[in-house]
């Protein structure tokens, strides 16, 4: 226990003062507004929040996939093992995509291109970033990852669509872990399949996990999920990173920021004897027009006069930061 | 049973990389009519290559007065024409320089034209406004006034045809392959590659053309066909293959004259472009579905 502690505390990733927005013609959107997070080396950071918080755009930052015509990274920071990725030119970046880190996006039906096998895809991304192995040694890597993923390698000559949704999630994870990446991001990997895959899945994804040792940035916006396979967790709002802490502190503290408390009272309680949900009144504030002080103050309960005033600052309980006036 | 006996089989041979070509040509048997034309289209390369061991050149263009017009007999199997010619040997003389045409002019526009596409559809934005507007400066001008222009410039012969009808058709790919590609590049296997850390060519030529095959390819053979047809226009303005050189436009638009008296004058030349464009046509169906993984049982 004490060893994983130890080693928990090297970083891999760390992400300083991020401002990402989309710029149209019309408008700008300020999708991620000075975000902060860390994930430490084989540990997984679950990043929580509802649709349009700005989760895969942090994804796609770290990346550097932003849409080019519109995407914008203003400032801040990603350091990756201590070097910081926005300053990589577009050849240095393709060296890391998939090599150093690596991404599982949401609807496996359409991350896999229809016309090839899929053996020849994985044979593909492994021969991207090992141009001196031969064939042979290409296939029965191939062949190993199939195997890790619970598949049979003989199926690596069929084609995307003859697989089910799970089996086709398993092959773009199969993809994403083929050359042993020190960062795998997972873009709601379970969202598009059902519920009993769902569980086969991340019970596979926090075995290979362990077994490679691989960190894990798993975004989703089930807190089911983020209690089974995270060990650290962030909630986002509207940009903004509004709670962070273990994930101890998360479920268990005695602290919550006012929305990290509504996203828990909408989950359904199979022993609480409440007729309804208890959900969220109101929307998300529209991302071209945000207000000034917190994000979240037009839907909070807590509401005071300095919440429209002023954005609030962090508090830190040890590991457990929280983004609210109710604790500055 | 035979399923998992072919499945061992794969797996015995496990290091061997599926053969893609084998797999599509065994789908593309599977379709009746694409056999047939793949056949045929054979039957008349191979009959047309083999055009000087059948008739003698001569007598494609020497001209016997003694026979004008004579209907299909046993000496003149597709009879002879206004000049006493021999219309099987200039049909056999004239598929060879009418086909070789149309198919190299395919190929060059299909690959100049997919290429530019490509670029126009994935990088999007400025390079996409430069090749499009450029491309409407072509499209201004009718077809036939800009191949007409073209050769004119540069002398009628079989290089500058090319040239010429390349220059007219590849605008056409332009704009079905830049349609496709801002379609697949949006996908999210492609998104998948980027993040894999897949360069843009390579993201292009191997995830979004082979993708775009199956159009690119039907549109391939529809346009050899038309371009067969486009070519006899060419000859009856004068502006095809120099004469005596025989070739099927050029056949089709002299018989014109005759077509009362000599109607088989018309209806060899014409029945030889139907074949090739039938059977090609044929060819095309057949191979886009044998390129479309999702029909394969």
């Amino acid at each position: 226990m004490e060893m994983v502690n130890e080693k928990s505390n090297e970083l891999i990733l760390e992400i300083k003062d991020l401002k990402v927005i989309y710029k149209t013609d019309l408008e700008t959107v300020e999708a991620i507004n000075d975000i902060e997070l860390k994930i430490y080396k084989g540990k997984t950071l679950g990043l929580v929040g509802e649709t349009g918080a700005g989760k895969t755009t942090t994804a796609l930052s770290i990346l550097r996939l932003l849409p080019s015509n519109t995407g914008r990274i203003l400032k801040g920071q990603i350091n990756f093992n201590g070097h910081n990725l926005l300053d990589y030119d577009e050849s240095m970046m393709q060296a890391v995509r998939g090599n150093l880190i690596s991404m599982v996006f949401q609807d496996p039906m359409t991350s896999l291109n229809p016309v090839f096998p899929v053996g020849e895809q994985i044979a593909e991304a492994i021969r991207l970033h090992n141009t001196e192995i031969d064939e042979e040694e290409v296939q029965r890597r191939v062949d190993d990852t199939l195997s890790l993923v619970g598949i049979l390698p003989s199926r690596k000559v069929e084609y995307p669509h003859q697989f089910s949704g799970g089996m086709k999630q398993r092959v773009v994870i199969a993809m994403a872990l083929c050359l042993e990446p020190q960062l795998l991001i997972a873009d709601e990997p379970t969202t598009a399949l059902d519920v009993t895959i769902q569980a086969q899945v991340l019970a596979m994804i926090s075995d290979l996990r362990n077994r490679l040792g691989t960190s894990m940035l798993m975004i989703t916006h089930d807190l089911g999920i983020v209690a089974q396979t995270c060990d650290d967790v962030a909630v986002m709002y509207a940009g903004e990173i509004i709670e962070s802490g273990t994930v101890r502190d998360i479920f268990l503290g005695e602290q919550h920021h006012p929305y990290t408390v509504g996203l828990f009272n909408s989950i359904p309680d199979l022993k609480s004897k409440a007729k309804r949900l208890k959900p969220i009144p109101g929307l998300m504030p529209d991302p071209t027009n945000l207000p000034k002080g917190c994000k979240f103050a037009e839907r909070c309960e807590h509401k005071m006069p300095i919440c429209i005033e002023q954005r609030p600052n962090v508090t830190t309980f040890g590991t457990h930061i929280i983004r609210c006036h109710l604790f500055g | 049973m035979e399923k998992n006996a072919i499945l061992q089989n794969e797996s015995n041979m496990k290091y061997k990389r599926p053969s893609q070509y084998k797999e599509i040509f065994r789908r593309f048997r599977k379709s009746k009519g694409a056999m047939i034309g793949l056949i045929t289209f054979t039957l008349v390369l191979v009959i047309l290559l083999c055009a000087e061991f059948i008739v003698p050149y001569e007598s494609a263009i020497s001209q016997n007065f003694d026979q004008l017009l004579a209907k299909p007999s046993k000496e003149h199997l597709f009879g002879t024409d206004n000049f006493g010619r021999d219309v099987f040997a200039r049909i056999l003389y004239g598929g060879k320089t009418s086909l070789s045409i149309a198919l190299l002019a395919t190929i060059t526009s299909c690959i100049f034209g997919s290429i530019i596409g490509a670029l126009a559809g994935y990088f999007g934005g400025k390079v996409d406004q430069l090749i499009m507007r450029s491309l409407d400066i072509f499209m201004s001008v009718p077809d036939i006034l800009f191949t007409m222009a073209v050769v004119l410039a540069l002398g009628a012969n079989f290089i500058n045809l090319i040239i010429a009808l390349t220059l007219a058709y590849f605008t056409n790919y332009v704009r079905l392959v830049r349609s496709q590609v801002l379609n697949l590049s949006e996908q999210d296997y492609v998104e998948a590659a980027k993040a894999g850390g897949s360069g843009n060519i390579r993201i292009i030529l191997s995830h979004i053309l082979p993708n775009a095959m199956g159009v690119i390819i039907v549109n391939l053979t529809l346009n050899i066909a038309k371009i067969i047809i486009y070519q006899s226009t060419l000859s009856f303005l004068g502006l095809g293959m120099p004469p005596p050189k025989p070739e099927w436009g050029l056949m089709l638009s002299e018989a014109r004259e005759y077509m009362r008296t000599a109607p088989h004058l018309l209806f060899f030349p014409a029945g030889a472009i139907v074949l090739c464009a039938t059977s090609i046509n044929l060819i095309g169906d057949g191979l886009r579905d044998a390129l479309d993984p999702h029909l394969k049982s």
